[in-house]
């Protein structure tokens, strides 16, 4: 059985203001996809439902992963349910080391059942387990000391990022602008670290401004989002088109979806600043 | 002093029976007889006294409590020990001695450790320079002059010159439900001394179940002498019902040291006084206090960092989580006397709210008379920030954990500077348990 992660007619509000309005999206596990669009699109909120972000209110619509719907359950139960979300920008959580944040976050998504309490994945079973994906991703050891992005650059977060993607194996990935703030040598890295961790075996739904971070996943599929809709989707050569012409055809052919899109935009400068 | 008392109140009567029946040297009796002739005459505190304000006794009733169950519970084994070759163990039991012991290699050389009651029969010319002497002032407020009055069983920690006790020495202070203990903590190392010394008080289980109450009036004086170095743990457990009063006083001499590691855990409420004096050119001190609290505890911590002479370094850090209705009151200074030249003192205080109704206060201050000195201090209070709990719950943290998480990492940077491996896991297990889950 293939297994999917499928969007139905989503519609998000963030205190009362619509975001997403109305997004369909299927995404088979072993698929690569890219979803794209400009500032203020949705994109982020998109993948932030997804994971299951409280702040956000879905008004109407179904998650589902293998048909069934995941939007009572919290981000835990769906991390642990087999979605992952990078996050484009990662949180510091301050005295927490890398590694013993992440022997505990494996420990429960591989143990979907597991109490809290309960006993974690042996401590030298699971070094042995990084410091083999480390060394695929050249990350230093070190950095599994280090306290969970705190004091991070950039580029470090966002590897840190695919280092969690590689030990937690999820069925779905979102990833967020995991290309941004990544010069080109450190984005065609991340591009053949997601492939060589096995990206190709997980239903990827890659957000990006580039093509660059497609390089060593090529999308079967392109999907391009405006003002809270996927307005068309199409092949690699879409991802192409927009990356090396912008959306002003795309603009000019979903006036009511740029329009949308541009009020969002206006008000929202968080997430401008961010895109 | 390890024959069963009657039960004494804190009244004449109550002070008369207990001088009957002490075995001590005459200079003691009349110690004895000055503080509680300054406990008649103080008042109690009130929320008038700048010290007092935040924190109300109104509630606390001395009448209620009674020195000397002579219990004969059974009492448990500690954590700060757990895991930890000892070279010696004293626990009291409602102020009674249940166990002291002292590895022979270390008496051989000259070391004291036991019940400070006994041991200033037997070496009162060792214990008589210090004990209240300018570590403990019992006329400072009524319950200084209580504890000085009527103090029983006690610990006593002495290390010769040059004698580096290289292996802990271990205290458990256990009350029962309703007691009173007024123990008294005496250290002194000669100079070029070194041991570390681990402190706890617990409450006994109540065996109807309820919430263990009863009433604590400790002090504690340490001296550390020239090029001498102490490690000192302080873990408070005590029942939520407890009362707790305590005036701590350390002195470090000229290029000693001292590490003071607090971690405030029990009790209904607290109130303490903790006072390092730098008294000797070169002497540094580091402060570590961690404190968790719940429910309606309170716990107030006065701290006072005294560079009396130059070059000096004193380090305070004191981390605290706070949860449902508890309150904490920490308020700090470090005062630099006119020619303590070359100073270098640093203080911060962060606090962590765990929930809308918990409150910390934090009141930073500097009080400083020489020219040529860097101190700095800072303070933060804040909640635990949603964001971080949502990336946990991505990778599959549940909220519970999350927070622990969290928590823990909170403590991190005062964990990372405590160097004993038995006490930084006793307080991460400690508070990791205590952290519930909140909406």
């Amino acid at each position: 059985m293939i297994e999917t992660l499928e969007i139905r007619d989503l519609h998000v509000e963030i205190e009362g203001k619509p975001i997403l309005r109305g997004v369909n999206l299927q995404i088979n596990r072993g698929e690569t996809h890219a979803l794209m669009g400009p500032n203020g699109s949705g994109k982020s909120t998109l993948g932030l439902v997804i994971m299951g972000h409280p702040n956000y209110e879905v008004t109407s619509g179904e998650i589902l992963l293998n048909g069934e719907n995941i939007l009572e359950m919290e981000a835990d139960e769906r991390a642990r349910a087999g979605i992952f979300y990078a996050f484009q920008r990662p949180i510091a959580i301050p005295g927490v080391k890398l590694a013993d944040f992440l022997r505990h976050a494996t420990t429960n998504v591989r143990n979907p059942d597991r109490k809290e309490g309960e006993d974690l994945i042996p401590m030298r079973e699971f070094r042995a387990e990084l410091k083999e994906k480390m060394g695929q991703l050249r990350m230093d050891t070190d950095f599994a000391r280090r306290y969970v992005n705190d004091g991070f650059s950039g580029g470090e977060m966002k590897r840190a990022e695919i280092l969690q993607l590689a030990m937690l194996q999820p069925k779905f990935a979102i990833l967020d602008e995991t290309d941004s703030g990544l010069d080109a040598d450190a984005v065609r890295l991340a591009s053949q670290s997601i492939a060589e961790i096995g990206g190709e075996r997980m239903g990827l739904l890659i957000i990006t401004h580039h093509d660059k971070l497609l390089e060593h996943n090529p999308p079967q599929y392109t999907h391009v989002i405006v003002g809270g809709r996927i307005v068309e989707t199409g092949g690699p050569e879409l991802a192409a088109e927009l990356h090396t012409k912008g959306y002003e055809r795309i603009r000019r052919e979903h006036p009511e979806a740029s329009e949308a899109n541009d009020k969002n935009t206006e008000v929202e400068p968080a997430e401008l600043a961010g895109a | 002093m390890t024959q069963v008392l009657e039960k004494i109140g804190f009244h004449e009567a109550g002070f008369e029976a207990l001088m009957d029946s002490l075995t001590q040297p005459e200079w003691l009796a009349e110690m004895r007889r000055d503080a509680w002739a300054k406990f008649n005459r103080l008042p109690w505190p009130s929320g008038r006294d700048e010290e007092w304000m935040r924190t109300d006794i109104r509630m606390f009733n001395l009448d209620k409590y009674a020195l000397g169950n002579g219990g004969t519970e059974a009492f448990p084994e500690g954590t700060l020990s757990e895991g930890v070759e000892l070279s010696g163990r004293l626990v009291t039991v409602d102020s009674v001695p249940r166990v002291s012991e002292l590895a022979p290699e270390w008496s051989k050389k000259g070391v004291l450790f036991g019940p400070l009651s006994q041991l200033v029969n037997e070496y009162p010319d060792v214990i008589r320079p210090h004990l209240m002497a300018r570590t403990y002032d019992s006329g400072v407020d009524r319950f200084a002059a209580l504890h000085a009055a009527f103090w029983s069983s006690g610990s006593l920690l002495y290390v010769p010159r040059n004698v580096v006790v290289n292996q802990p020495l271990h205290t458990l202070l256990a009350l029962s439900d309703g007691s009173a203990d007024l123990s008294h903590t005496l250290v002194i190392l000669e100079s070029g001394a070194e041991a570390t010394l681990l402190a706890e008080s617990c409450s006994l289980e109540n065996s109807s179940g309820g919430v263990p109450g009863g009433f604590h009036c400790g002090g504690i004086e340490m001296i550390v002498g020239p090029g001498a170095h102490l490690r000192y743990v302080n873990l408070q457990d005590l029942g939520h019902g407890v009362w707790q009063f305590g005036h701590q006083k350390a002195i470090v001499h000229q290029d000693a040291s001292l590490q003071w590691t607090v971690g405030a855990l029990g009790s209904r409420l607290s109130k303490v006084n903790q006072h390092v004096e730098l008294a000797g050119a070169g002497a540094t001190s580091q402060v570590n206090g961690v404190m968790f609290t719940e429910g309606k505890q309170h716990l107030s911590y006065h701290t006072l960092q005294r560079h009396a002479a130059p070059h000096c370094r004193s380090d305070f850090l004191y981390k605290a989580a706070l949860q449902d209705n508890s309150r904490t009151v920490w308020r700090g200074m470090i005062k630099v006397d006119p020619g303590a030249q070359k100073t270098d003192g640093y203080q911060r205080n962060d606090n962590l709210l765990l929930s809308e109704t918990a409150r910390a206060d934090s009141i930073p201050g500097l009080e400083i008379e020489a020219d040529d000195v860097r101190c700095t201090h800072g303070s933060t209070s804040g909640r635990v920030d949603e964001e971080l709990i949502f990336y946990a719950r991505a990778r599959g943290f549940t909220r519970k954990e999350a927070i622990q998480m969290i928590v823990t990492g909170f403590f991190q940077q005062v964990f990372d500077r405590i160097t004993i491996e038995s006490v930084r896991d006793a307080l991460g297990l400690s508070i990791s348990r205590r952290v519930r889950e909140y909406e």
